[in-house]
């Protein structure tokens, strides 16, 4: 068991921020090809007509998930070594809505909105200063919620600690609950490809 | 190539035509794709993706230039100010993804000046809104530790409990409000 290499000090520090920009590369790369630096596009997820957002996600989510139960079950990666952000569920509830109020407002969320910078995007560049404005506004005025989202923390929570099942089922179930979100995913760009853009 | 999806064109914009722009990639490989970077990061650096902390580095460094000591104290930038902009894991990690997303819009063809938007607004009400839109996330992604990237895709490859809440609560909360916005993006 020699994964994550990081953890083992099989790699320094310098040397993760090396890492750290080639990841980055793919990163910004493929979420530029999928066509996320358009605002316009990455909107249209939430009126149906272009679900771009949801497949380009759920398969993301789908091919890393499966890796890391692969990687683990093999015996060569150490999954309690991979960071786990704390679960607080108020907080994510609440944080999760303001996140999405500021998608649909805004056009982007904080890493394609650095793909749009990227690509000539005026809208993304004054999306990424209104997000560090945000973070300074929030550092002003709620040191308060910082403090509740951490005292109301449960600590590194999977859902297979809390439902009790075993890993590889909840990794099953997420695989087939992506299959059939993507099957209405398709199903909803025929049924309302009447409201894109340029159809009427 | 089965790269280059037979999907329809991209919505309208504010400025110009798109004729000419190449298509985007099959948004099925895209994930694909996606999926095989976070999962090398999960292995190499046992951590996930994320773009809020490097905003939050750049942020909490600026106000340490001002009031250091109240930096330090605020519960929501102490921990971003313990490691600069130029050691912050991070900032490297923006830093390749603003590269990597430029390499690809320029072999695709896809570089653009523009303020993007649909036909019905302005484009400096379209800046506003931007703006607006990018404090609101902000709050969000600092109150749920962690925005789309960090806390949806990195936590929901993990079957972390507070990311798949997070998650619905994104989608939730944009299909809520979409309605209300409609002008500004068709």
């Amino acid at each position: 068991m020699t994964l994550p290499l990081y953890a083992y000090e099989l790699i320094s520090e310098s040397q993760g921020l090396l890492v750290a920009l080639g990841l980055g590369f793919g990163f910004g790369w493929f979420l530029e090809r999928a066509g996320f630096g358009s605002s316009c596009r990455l909107c249209a997820q939430f009126y149906l007509y272009d679900m771009t957002v949801l497949k380009v996600m759920f398969t993301a989510i789908v091919t890393a998930m499966v890796g890391l139960w692969v990687f683990s079950a093999a015996g060569l990666l150490d999954l309690s070594m991979v960071y786990l952000t704390p679960t607080s569920i108020g907080a994510q509830l609440v944080g999760g809505l303001l996140l999405g109020a500021g998608f649909i407002i805004g056009g982007y969320c904080p890493g394609t909105s650095v793909t749009a910078a990227a690509t000539g995007s005026g809208d993304g560049v004054v999306f990424i200063g209104g997000f560090m404005a945000g973070l300074m506004i929030y550092a002003i005025a709620f040191p308060g919620l910082e403090n509740w989202a951490n005292a109301t923390s449960l600590g590194g929570l999977t859902l297979p600690q809390v439902f009790g099942i075993p890993y590889g089922a909840v990794v099953l179930a997420v695989v087939v609950m992506a299959g059939l979100m993507f099957a209405g995913a398709e199903w909803s760009e025929r049924k309302f490809s009447y409201m894109r853009p340029g159809a009427r | 190539m089965s790269a280059v999806s037979s999907a329809p064109p991209l919505a309208r914009t504010g400025s110009g035509s798109l004729a000419g722009q190449r298509r985007h990639m099959n948004p099925y490989l895209a994930g694909f794709g996606l999926g095989l970077v976070l999962l090398a990061a999960f292995l190499i650096m046992g951590r996930g993706l994320g773009a809020t902390a490097a905003s939050g580095s750049i942020v909490a460094w600026a106000s340490g230039l001002v009031a250091p000591e109240w930096t330090a104290a605020n519960p929501a930038l102490k921990g971003y100010y313990a490691d600069p902009p130029w050691t912050n894991w991070t900032v490297y990690l923006i830093v390749g993804a603003f590269v990597g997303a430029l390499v690809s819009a320029k072999l695709g063809g896809r570089i653009r000046y523009r303020i993007e938007r649909g036909p019905h607004l302005s484009a400096s009400a379209r800046l506003v809104l931007a703006f607006a839109g990018g404090a609101v996330a902000a709050m969000g992604a600092k109150l749920a530790k962690g925005c789309t990237s960090g806390q949806a895709l990195t936590g929901g490859a993990q079957l972390n409990v507070g990311s798949w809440i997070f998650m619905f609560s994104v989608f939730a909360g944009a299909y809520a409000l979409a309605y209300f916005v409609r002008r500004e993006w068709r």
